[in-house]
Parts: structure tokens; sequence; C-alpha cells
């Protein structure tokens, strides 16, 4: 698929002013709950959701906002979601870090870390099994890399060839905590080296190397072909969560970030003005706070009613 | 038609793959047959594609039977001893029980977790446990129990329907006993509790294995004159309270017997709900009957003095009746 660079620049923008809203939102208490932004690792969602369909299945972690706006969840409803509204994407059930959107393919969000890999395995066996070339895609961190499931997961992929792809936002922290001092294995697609994955590592900041990447990959899972890992090197903006002081790393510098901020990057290449998709991009926000400001608590019985279907 | 209880599971899971191509079957050894012969002649039927052998990674089988689930399909997940369910506890309490109501209604699970409790073999304290009450905890999740083969092919055949998550708990001490069975399988509606035997002076609540030794121990009080009601729950989530309740509105008197650790177990809910709906029906204290607070012993005849039978169930019994 051809490199669509103003589809992943509007996307990108619509992301950035969606968290950065999100941030003044949490600190006036009008969204709720453990925040995860993901403010600088847009590149990834933006490249990879921009070449799936609707229904390739899609699993996310708990910084979640990000892809699902990628895979196209109104924001309306991913915002009313946060502020836990019955017009959210969940009916305010799921929250931050339990984003769902069937109709667009994001098949679930996981506050436990390293818990979607298999049950993207899962949806991948479904695709296969009913002849679709369907591709499941899931969205990890490094952290998840050392969960006991990611290495039974890789294991049982890879003996099964599944039509999946793992994509790895390595942004250098587990929560709070530095990569190296986690694992020896410095690159995340080292890991999966002996299971005969096919594995990349790319700039995630670039997101036309994320596109090319991810797009390569997914052109073979279409015909069948996989597992495969796409390492994408990013940098986390904000704290692990919003709150968290971040006390454990040095603070980028300004001019550093100018560097590497995905959207600059892209638009510096493209040699285009900001301000048309910027624009665009806080009008829509505008009216999801507005959409999720009317809309309505859910009904105290609602979760009850849910438990069973 | 004579059978036992491990046929019948075998006959109600290749009805169900015959019934609907979305079924499959995924755990460690199920191609083989596994231990007890639970999946047995499947993979010989349906092939190895639907009869999916895994290496030994509990979480990661139970996480793709999630995300299959999710995605239109309908797998049976074999989790070899209930012991290692524990490995598997993220993906069943984290994913499969919260993703329908956390997704506002937009995701379904339904899958069926077979697995298998108890002791008696000399299995040692890693292969005996009884633990479903754990499982019973957990809103989202519906715990099925069945004491006899034709509970558990009718059993099965629900759960398979059912669009939730099920955690199908057998026993291996039953596996292999002959009983009479319906030629077709009869689907048993979940949260429907079974009167095994009928009486008026008291009323045993008993789990899977207790069934049998609260028969056992029935006739040992009928041979005193006393008339004892047994009740199989069959399911204990949700749980067929009427039934016991409307039990007790005759007798009086309750025990409740089940192998797992009393502490903590199924019989104190059960206690709880019946006091609650029936306080002034009761003529004596709610008795229990389960295991010692203590990991099951290897040693034969430790293990023997630790498990709960017909023994522990008649003294129960007599302490209601004062």
């Amino acid at each position: 698929m051809d490199f669509d660079a103003r589809g992943v620049l509007r996307t990108m923008w619509r992301i950035r002013a969606f968290e950065e809203r999100v941030g003044q939102l949490k600190r006036a208490d009008e969204v709720h709950g453990l925040i995860h932004l993901s403010v600088g690792q847009e590149a990834v969602a933006a490249g990879v959701c921009g070449q799936l369909r609707d229904d390739d299945p899609a699993y996310s972690g708990h910084r979640a906002h990000g892809h699902a706006i990628a895979k196209g969840a109104p924001l309306g409803a991913v915002m009313a979601e946060l502020m836990g509204r019955s017009d959210g994407l969940c009916k305010g059930l799921g929250g931050s870090m339990h984003l769902v959107d069937t109709e667009h393919g994001l098949m679930g969000a996981t506050g436990v870390v390293g818990g979607n890999v298999p049950m993207a395995l899962g949806s991948a066996l479904a695709a296969r099994r009913a002849g679709r070339d369907q591709v499941a895609v899931v969205f990890f961190g490094d952290g998840a890399v050392q969960a006991g499931y990611f290495n039974e997961s890789v294991n049982l992929a890879a003996l099964w060839e599944l039509p999946l792809i793992l994509v790895c936002e390595n942004n250098g922290f587990a929560e709070f905590t530095a990569r190296s001092e986690h694992s020896k294995v410095e690159r995340v697609s080292d890991v999966v080296a002996p299971y005969d994955f096919t594995r990349a590592t790319v700039d995630g900041n670039d997101v036309a190397a994320v596109w090319e990447g991810f797009g390569d990959f997914l052109a073979a899972a279409r015909r069948g072909r996989g597992p495969m890992l796409l390492e994408c090197l990013t940098y986390r903006l904000r704290g692990h969560y919003e709150g968290d002081p971040a006390h454990y790393r040095e603070a980028l510098a300004k001019d550093d970030w100018q560097e590497k901020d995905p959207i600059l990057r892209l638009q510096r290449h493209l040699e285009i003005e900001t301000d048309e998709f910027e624009r665009e991009a806080h009008a829509e926000v505008d009216a999801a706070v507005e959409f999720a400001r009317a809309s309505p608590f859910p009904p105290a019985g609602l979760m009850g009613e849910l438990t069973y279907e | 038609m004579k059978t036992t209880y491990v046929k019948a599971l075998v006959a109600a899971q290749a009805q169900a793959m015959r019934d609907d191509e979305r079924v499959f079957v995924i755990g460690e050894d199920v191609a083989e047959g596994g231990p007890y012969g639970t999946t047995a002649g499947l993979a010989e039927e349906f092939g190895t594609d639907r009869v999916l052998n895994t290496p030994i990674s509990e979480s990661a089988i139970c996480g793709v039977a999630v995300g299959a689930a999710q995605s239109g399909m309908r797998p049976i997940v074999e989790v070899m001893f209930i012991d290692f369910v524990t490995l598997a506890l993220d993906q069943l309490v984290n994913q499969a029980a919260k993703a329908h109501a956390m997704s506002g209604g937009q995701l379904s699970v339904p899958l069926v977790l077979r697995t298998q409790g108890g002791a008696g073999r000399r299995w040692g304290a890693q292969h005996s446990q009884s633990l479903e009450s754990w499982l019973t905890h957990i809103p989202g999740l519906k715990v099925v129990m069945p004491s006899r083969a034709a509970d558990a092919a009718g059993l099965l055949a629900s759960a398979m329907a059912d669009p939730n998550p099920v955690v199908f708990v057998e026993n291996k001490t039953l596996y292999f006993k002959s009983e009479d069975v319906p030629d077709q399988i009869e689907p048993v509606p979940l949260g429907r509790a079974h009167r095994a035997r009928r009486g008026s002076d008291l009323t045993i609540v008993a789990l899977s294995r207790l069934v049998d030794e609260a028969l056992v121990a029935a006739e040992r009080l009928a041979g005193e004159g006393i008339e004892a009601e047994v009740i199989d729950p069959r399911t204990l989530v949700p749980l067929d309270l009427a039934t016991i309740v409307e039990s007790v509105g005759r007798t009086n008197r309750l025990v409740i017997a089940h192998e797992a650790v009393e502490h903590g177990g199924f019989g104190a809910e059960i206690a709880a709900q019946v006091q609650a709906a029936a306080f002034d029906d009761l003529d004596a204290a709610i008795e229990r009957v389960g295991a010692p607070f203590a990991p099951v012993p290897f040693s034969p005849p430790l293990e023997d003095a630790y498990v709960p039978g017909a023994d522990e169930v008649y003294e129960a019994a007599k302490r209601t009746l004062g």
C-alpha cells in the first residue's frame, strides 16, 4: 500500500490533540482512573492502523487511546468512555485501559501487561480456520516481553505459523524502569529470533519507516504468512501514567524532542504547514469533549445486567 | 445404555463438534486422548486442525481460546488438572470473565474450560485439589460440576450452547464407573439441581464425588429410620437455590458436603444463602463436610483419612438431628 502521508499526519494530529486534552481533563478530574498517554508514540498507531481493515482484529494494552483512534473509533465515543459515560465505546464500563470497538476491529485492550498477546493468537487462529485473509495485530510495550505468556505465545504462534503481527512499541521503559534493568536482550526483535519469526526493528518515530516496515509484513501475512514481529523504537513524552512525576529519567531537552517528534518530522519532510491538520484535530477534539460531557452516566445496574449474556 | 462418565464426555464433545464447525478442542495431549481418555478418538474423527495439541503453556492456551471465542469460534479448552488452572487464571479471570461486561456488551466469550480435580489417586498435593470455589467467586464465569455420566454429557451440551465462559469441573475418581445414560444426549440446563434421593428428615446438598458418598450415608441413616433427601446442585454458578430452600422447608435440617477444603469452600456460600432465605425453617445449625485445612497428603492412609466420604456425611447428619 502506498504511503498515505496526509492520512497518517491527520491521524497523528488527532491522537496528539486528543491525548493532550485528556491530560488536561484528567487534571480537572473530568476523565477518570489510570490514564496512560501515547504522546510521542503516534507514528506507530498511525503507520500500522492506517493499513488495516475494519475486519482485521487488533489488540492493545493499557496505553490504548492512540490505537483505538487510529483503528477508527470515533473520538467522541472514546472521550465519553474515559469520562465513564453511557455513550462511551463500552458504555462507560471499560475505561481507558479497556477500550473495545468491535465495529472497527479493536477486539480488546487489556490492563494486564502482555495478556493481550495470546488473545491475538486466538483471533489469528479463528481467521485462518474461517478461511479469511484477516491479519491479527497486537500492540504491546517492551515491558510485556518479559511476561511469561509472551514467551508461551511466540512459541505457539511460530509453531502454528499464524497470520499474526506483533507490534512492539519499545519506548525504553517498562513502567518506571529502563529496559536495561529488565533484560539482557536489548532489541525485542532479537527475543523472537530463535522462533524463526519474520522480524524487524524500525525507527518508531519515523512514520514512513513504520508504514513501510509494517506494510511489507502485512502483505505477506495477507497471503497466510506469519508470525512476524515489528519493533518500533519510540519515546514516551509523558510519564508512565498521568501524575507520574517521572523522576526516573532525564527530561528530554526541547531541542532533542523537536528532532524526535514524529509529527514535526513528517511535516518537515513533507514541507507542509501544520495549521490545517492541527486545527482540524483540535476542532474534532472540542466536539468530542462536548459530546462526552453531554452524555449521561450509565444506569446503576448496567454492570450487573451485562455480567452474563 | 451403559457408559462411563469419561465416555459420556467424549460423546458430548464429539456431538458438539459434529453439530457446529466452530467448535474445536485445545489443550495438552488432547489429540492423543489425554491421560484419562477424555478426548479419545476426537482427533481421529475431526482431525488435528480441530483437536489442537499444545505445548505446556496453560496461560497461552487459555488466552488463545479467549481470543478465538471473541472472534466467533466455540473452543473447548482442556486444562489437564484443576491444579494447573492457577497458570491460566489471568486469562480466565481478567479476560474471559469480564470481556462481555467491560466491553459494554460488544464481546462474547463462549468458551468451555474443562478440567478435573479431586484426590484419591495418590497423586500428591499438586494433582489432587478441589479449587472450584475460587472460580465461583468470579462474576462472569459459570461453574459446572457434574457427579454422574448423564449429567456430564447433558451439562456439557448446555455449556457449549451458552454464550458465556463456562468452567466445567470433572472429578477423576468418577471417570470410569459404569452408569446408565439415555441413548441420545439430553441437555441438562445450567442452574437446575438434581434430587438424587427423596427424604423428609434432613437435606444433604452434595457436590461432585460427594453425591455418591451422601447416598451411601443416606442408606445407612435409612437403616435407622431417618430419611435423608440428597440434592446435587450440578451447577454452582448459577446455583439452584430454590430447590435447596424448598427441600429445607420440608426437612428443617441441612448438611452440605464437598471434597474441597471446608474453609472458604463453596459450602460456606450455600450455607449463607440458605440461612438468609430460610432461617426460620432451620431447626439445627447447618453442618458442613469438607477436607481439613491442609494440603492433600500423599501417603495412602493419610490421603484416605483426609478425603471426606460417607462416614463424615453420616456423622454430620447425626449432629443436625441432635
